[in-house]
């Protein structure tokens, strides 16, 4: 029982970045028809934002340490600790989270600089063009932050107090031994809040409401006079929005490196893919489900029966879903079904 | 008249067997004519000429190809341990095998088209790369890598009475060894089976199968509405392109008899189509170049360091040749990737045809330049840019189509 609640919480948990990388590329593809292999990269460029800040917060002075009397010592202080005090150790303490604030500005601007700079030269020609030319693009993106951030991985711890595991037996009145991390909990939570955010932006706002109206007859909804293309120019930033945030808090969970970007890239096609292209409740259905999929299948009761299931149990399920239903779970008639 | 002869195949043969074979001589002013260089050289030739029989002809974009590059390497290395060193049984198992799963692989995936049937082929190779890893390790040996040992039974070998001796047993062609000559047998043989595939693709280039293919990447639909099963002929090609990768990864496990799963990684995938792309897609000669150029810019690039980029700016002012160095470095050496990755950008966004193209448009304009009459002038121009005789091949079969 225990187990089987571990295993959902994980595969929730994994869902969520699915789903939320996955969201953003449907919207990618449901606005602008594009296919966009350069996702994964903005995912990893949002982990590499909580980096980049906490570098910033934690950018020292060599000062002497007081506390060694007998000799000199240096240690390395933060300015922000120098100029505030408690306060400034307490901001560096909460980097992760404050990068939220420092990579939306910078996502939507990277955002909106690819697809006035490049996507938009790419809308008439094949598909096949726009995914050869947007894994090229990966691979700069990936190439860049390499040169800047090196190879390997950059641990980026959460806050203090989360760090730990939440005693989640205790707090359901189950086993005492029951615990789970909190940040993945924290995680969780913020995946359902960003993908609620959007759902309701669109469903909600006027701004929202022309999207689904371009998304489902663009020639229609320009004929009445509305420039559709430039808000989905802004869809596509909120879309790159989405994946750096999921990247942003994804930081604490996987130390960021340059190529977490392809991993997670080939995984969310595949959930687009069994949701259903351009569908949005598709996309994030499918990563919840995926995700739980995956960690289910993870477990050593079901790998001894089938060895090796948990490795391609998704892209099983995408072959499967494709040969069967290739409009996808949640996709709608007619759209890409041949 | 004189057309004619230029495009006829056994012309085209000559030439390109002619340059192919004397390539450690021409390639020795590029400092390329090193044999480790040269059999990558005409391995990956192989595997991108055959390549661009699915992806040049049908349009199909198939981004898991190097599932059956892997497939040949590790059935060649099985070939090697249980049967005999000899590398020809080893070579036609490895295309035997990656063809069988190309036809179950391909059956599937030609299911779908456009970028479901790219998604379809990645999702296999992404299965076959974890499988690969994971619970096939009996198979293959995990991230070690399959490699021969001194133990192994290589029945046909014992039968014959060779037996190995001293250290790990080399591969060998009917007795030669593939690493004598200082590796330049390997090479030559890596060539001669490159021209054979070459001769192969020319002839389905040139042949009704191979206008059918280009049929069904002009217009599907309308294909199938004249009451054409376009089924066959595309799983056809997959599965001879599927061949040709099978061919090229026994070639790279005849010459270095190891094989690991990082070869079937996606991005192992994604170099072929760089290759393919860069080259010019859907020419004849167009993947060869493209896998030779990213092949030697790989190997150039990805050596130099900042005290070799010193020496070479060294004829410049201190100030500028620090400047130049600080720019250049990004882009050579890890950054290779990065050269790479903004070279094929340029090639997608600006010219879709690859060097191909950009060969053709200089013909154009240089013929443009001397009148139509001189266009001997044009021809030996374009030769000299490319240092590919052959290249003219592709407009000609353009011209056909």
């Amino acid at each position: 029982m225990d187990a089987i609640l571990i295993q959902i919480l994980n595969g929730l948990d994994k869902g969520g970045a699915y789903a939320l990388i996955a969201l953003g590329l449907t919207l990618t593809f449901g606005t602008l028809g594009i296919v966009n292999f350069a996702h994964g990269a903005l995912f990893m460029l949002g982990a590499f934002c909580a980096v980049l800040f906490n570098k910033i917060l934690t950018f020292s002075v060599k000062v002497k340490d007081e506390s060694i009397t007998f000799f000199d010592a240096y240690k390395e202080q933060p300015y922000l600790e120098i100029w505030l005090g408690d306060t400034g150790t307490a901001i560096i303490d909460y980097a992760v989270p404050l990068s939220i604030l420092f990579a939306i500005p910078v996502m939507l601007l990277v955002g909106v600089i690819m697809e006035r700079g490049l996507i938009k030269h790419f809308y008439k020609r094949e598909h096949a063009d726009q995914i050869l030319v947007t894994f090229g693009l990966a691979i700069v993106i990936q190439e860049i932050i390499r040169h800047f951030f090196g190879a390997n991985p950059i641990p980026t711890p959460p806050p203090e107090i989360v760090s730990g595991s939440a005693p989640l037996g205790a707090m359901l009145g189950l086993n005492e031994n029951l615990v789970y991390p909190w940040w993945r909990l924290i995680y969780l939570a913020f995946s359902l809040l960003i993908i609620g955010a959007v759902f309701a932006f669109l469903k909600f706002t006027t701004f929202g409401m022309v999207v689904r109206a371009g998304m489902a007859d663009r020639e229609t909804v320009e004929l009445l006079g509305i420039n559709v293309q430039k808000r989905f120019t802004v869809v596509f930033g909120i879309a790159t929005v989405v994946a750096g945030l999921a990247g942003v808090m994804y930081a604490p969970i996987l130390p960021p490196d340059y190529h977490m970007g392809m991993d997670f890239l080939v995984l969310s096609f595949v959930v687009v893919v069994v949701g259903g292209m351009g569908s949005l409740g598709g996309a994030v259905l499918a990563g919840f489900m995926l995700g739980l999929l995956q960690s289910f299948a993870s477990m050593n009761e079901v790998k001894t029966i089938l060895p090796g299931i948990d490795q391609i149990i998704i892209y099983l399920v995408a072959v499967i879903i494709l040969l069967v239903r290739p409009r996808g779970l949640m996709g709608r008639e007619g759209v890409f079904e041949d | 008249m004189i057309k004619k002869i230029l495009s006829s195949n056994l012309l085209i043969m000559l030439i390109f067997s002619a340059v192919v074979l004397s390539a450690p001589i021409w390639l020795a002013p590029f400092g390329a004519s090193y044999p480790d260089l040269l059999q990558k050289f005409a391995i990956f030739g192989i595997f991108a000429v055959g390549y661009n029989i699915l992806f040049g002809l049908t349009g199909y974009l198939s981004f898991g190809h190097a599932t059956f590059l892997g497939i040949g390497s590790y059935t060649a290395v099985w070939s090697f341990k249980l049967l005999t060193m000899n590398i020809v049984p080893a070579i036609v198992l490895a295309m035997i095998v990656s063809g069988l799963f190309a036809i179950v692989i391909g059956y599937l995936s030609l299911r779908r088209s456009g970028i479901y049937f790219s998604i379809l082929t990645l999702a296999f190779a992404q299965m076959a790369y974890s499988l690969a890893y994971s619970v096939l390790t009996p198979i293959t040996n995990g991230e070690t890598g399959l490699q021969v040992s001194q133990q192994d039974p290589r029945v046909l070998d014992a039968m014959a009475g060779i037996a190995v001796t001293d250290g790990i047993p080399s591969t060998n062609l009917f007795g030669a060894l593939i690493k004598s000559q200082g590796g330049y047998y390997g090479f030559y043989v890596a060539a001669v089976l490159l021209i054979i595939a070459f001769y192969i693709s020319l002839k389905i280039f040139r042949s009704p199968f191979g206008m059918k293919l280009r049929a069904i990447k002009s217009n599907q639909t309308r294909m199938k509405y004249t009451g054409f099963n376009t089924k066959p002929y595309l799983l056809t090609a997959f599965v001879i392109s599927g061949m040709y990768a099978g061919l090229a990864g026994g070639l790279l496990a005849s010459i270095d008899p190891l094989a690991g799963a990082e070869r079937m990684q996606w991005t192992a995938s994604g170099e072929v189509v760089l290759m393919t792309i860069l080259g010019g897609v859907g020419t004849l000669i167009g993947p060869l170049l493209g896998a030779t150029l990213i092949k030697y810019f790989e190997n150039i690039f990805s050596a130099l360091n900042d005290s070799e980029l010193h020496s070479m700016f060294s004829f410049m002012p201190d100030s500028i040749q620090n400047f130049m160095v600080t720019v250049v470095s990004p882009f050579v050496g890890e950054g290779w990737h990065l050269t790479l990755g903004l070279v094929f950008m340029i090639v997608v966004i600006f010219l879709p045809g690859g060097i191909m193209q950009g060969l053709t448009h200089l013909f154009n304009f240089v013929k443009r330049l001397f009148g139509m009459g001189d266009s001997k002038t044009g021809i030996a121009n374009t030769m000299n840019t490319s240092n590919h005789t052959s290249n003219k091949s592709p407009n000609n079969v353009k011209g056909e189509a």
